[in-house]
């Protein structure tokens, strides 16, 4: 077994991964904070468009990644340049991972005490200033650990990948070890996976516990 | 007389439930002056929460008005808003302290809020600490504070904006009976020291009792009784205020004696002395007590007393005339 294809297929891994989740996080989180604040009994109620905004996301959340993949493949090839590769999969990874971590974001900010938002407004902050003073630091453990949940969930997605030329230890373990049945490569490329699930969990429990105030 | 700081004009509060409405505030008027603690009693589910949640706008009224030095802010909106309620601060039953932020953080969040240069923010919020007591603990995290050093930071908190009202929603109501006390002192002592007008909304006498200047009782929505303190403890007129004082019994039927029985209310018409002893040694009668509840104000007994009656009519006529004479208002209760 060539463990060259297994450290060139984790940098592809990550290749996909990490920015999928960056800007899965650029639309999902302001996403997820309009969807509290929206809210009826949010602090800037406006029902109608929390509720358009919570049907887009129900619906995209619905759709499962591998089917979206294939209705993507024109829009992807628009965006992206091409519609398959490594690079060009980043595209629907991201469509689809941004409702979850919008929905994610959004449970994260639920958790917050109501008292202490109410307290903000008492003391006469502006919208902006709550979430960027309040919400977003209070929620800041529940965050983390939502984001750690949702790189997991991205990274299981970019096995996916393969199916539409994407690498990866994913499409890795599907090409080699399972069509050529180079079942060490399989196992190979499934433990590194393993490996690298646990220490995103792992990282993600440190800094959820280092960055919460509330239990010392 | 000068312009009331606050005035609610006819204030009223309806929450739609299913098959009709709850009403909250059924029409409340009432006036506070420039640096007076005005309190406001009831017994929960009296309306007091949302009153003064209407005051700073955290909830809205569905008719009626709320002045602030003459200036309607239910009209207010945005910016206006914001500038009124950095004018009214408030302090809650739950403290609401910024979990995540320190001591020192929580205490400078308004002045952040506002755009003051971090600097004086700084030497500001130590100042504040300083005023609470709790300079030692500015980089401590509300977790790791006792419930009354956590009100102590959320009045610090409210204080930094430099308010002319401060609002006390169940501010003590979470806490043991010697925090109450030394809370209340720092309230007293804030509303003296900076001339900050203090509203207190509470179900606990003892807070009116120990730092409020006027009262408003709130039964169901509606102002039962309002005047200075002193006067509504001496006076009480209405029957919310009688059953909050304890000078009647909650529930009349509930509190039928075994025996006959007279029920002797001391409401702060006599000096203290003796009776009991006085009746024992001139009436010449055995005095069986069954229950007696009564507090001290200005030196002065409030409260009921229930002793048993003796069987002779004579007896019986002897003791209410003796009791009367002092100047004490009683009623003979039966068993039913």
């Amino acid at each position: 077994m060539n463990w060259n294809q297994i450290w060139e297929a984790l940098a592809e891994t990550l290749q996909m991964t990490l920015p999928s989740t960056l800007i899965s996080y650029i639309i999902g989180l302001p996403l997820g904070v309009l969807l509290v604040i929206t809210r009826r009994g949010g602090i800037r109620p406006m029902p109608t468009f929390n509720a358009v905004a919570g049907a887009i996301v129900n619906f995209l959340r619905s759709i499962p990644f591998i089917i979206l993949l294939a209705m993507l493949f024109p829009v992807t090839r628009v965006v992206m340049g091409r519609a398959i590769g490594t690079v060009s999969v980043i595209f629907p990874l991201t469509v689809s991972a941004f409702p979850y971590v919008a929905r994610m974001v959004e449970g994260s900010f639920n958790e917050v005490d109501n008292g202490i938002i109410e307290a903000a407004q008492s003391m006469g902050s502006s919208t902006f200033q709550i979430v960027r003073k309040v919400l977003i630091p209070e929620a800041m453990p529940s965050l983390i650990n939502g984001f750690a949940i949702c790189m997991t969930t991205i990274l299981g997605y970019t096995a996916m990948a393969s199916a539409a030329g994407g690498g990866g230890l994913g499409a890795l373990a599907i090409t080699r070890g399972l069509n050529l049945r180079q079942y060490d490569v399989m196992y190979a490329a499934s433990i590194v996976l393993v490996i690298l699930v646990q220490i995103i969990t792992m990282l993600g429990s440190y800094f959820t516990r280092k960055f919460d105030h509330r239990i010392r | 007389m000068a312009q009331p700081l606050i005035e609610l004009r006819d204030l009223k509060k309806v929450y739609p439930v299913p098959g009709g409405e709850v009403v909250a505030l059924g029409g409340v008027s009432l006036k506070i002056e420039k640096g007076e603690i005005y309190g406001i009693i009831g017994m929960s589910g009296a309306g007091k929460s949302t009153l003064i949640r209407c005051i700073n706008r955290l909830d809205t009224p569905t008719d009626g008005q709320i002045l602030i030095d003459g200036e309607n802010i239910l009209a207010l909106r945005g910016k206006e808003l914001i500038r009124m309620r950095r004018r009214v601060s408030m302090i809650f039953q739950q403290f609401n302290l910024l979990m995540q932020k320190t001591v020192a953080r929580n205490v400078r969040y308004p002045l952040e809020i506002a755009g003051v240069p971090k600097a004086q923010a700084n030497q500001r919020v130590m100042e504040l600490l300083k005023i609470v007591g709790l300079e030692d603990k500015a980089d401590a995290y509300p977790a790791q504070l006792s419930g009354g050093q956590k009100q102590r930071v959320a009045i610090a908190r409210a204080l930094a904006s430099d308010p002319e009202v401060l609002l006390c929603d169940e501010a003590t109501s979470a806490l043991d009976p010697m925090t109450t006390q030394s809370i209340l002192a720092l309230l007293k002592d804030i509303n003296e020291r900076l001339g900050i007008t203090v509203v207190v909304i509470t179900h606990e006498m003892a807070v009116i009792r120990q730092i409020c200047t006027r009262v408003a009782i709130l039964d169901g929505g509606h102002i039962a009784e309002e005047g200075s303190v002193d006067e509504v403890f001496v006076h009480t007129r209405s029957a919310a205020g009688k059953r909050l004082f304890g000078i009647l019994p909650e529930n009349e039927d509930e509190d039928r004696p075994p025996v006959p029985a007279l029920r002797i209310v001391f409401d702060g018409g006599m000096e203290n002395q003796p009776v009991i002893a006085d009746l024992v040694k001139q009436c010449d009668v055995e005095v069986n007590i069954l229950s007696a509840n009564i507090r001290r104000l200005n030196d002065k007994p409030y409260g009921q007393m229930l002793i048993e009656m003796p069987r002779d009519d004579a007896a019986r006529r002897k003791i209410v005339e003796f009791l009367n004479a002092k100047g004490l208002t009683v009623k003979e209760v039966w068993p039913q």
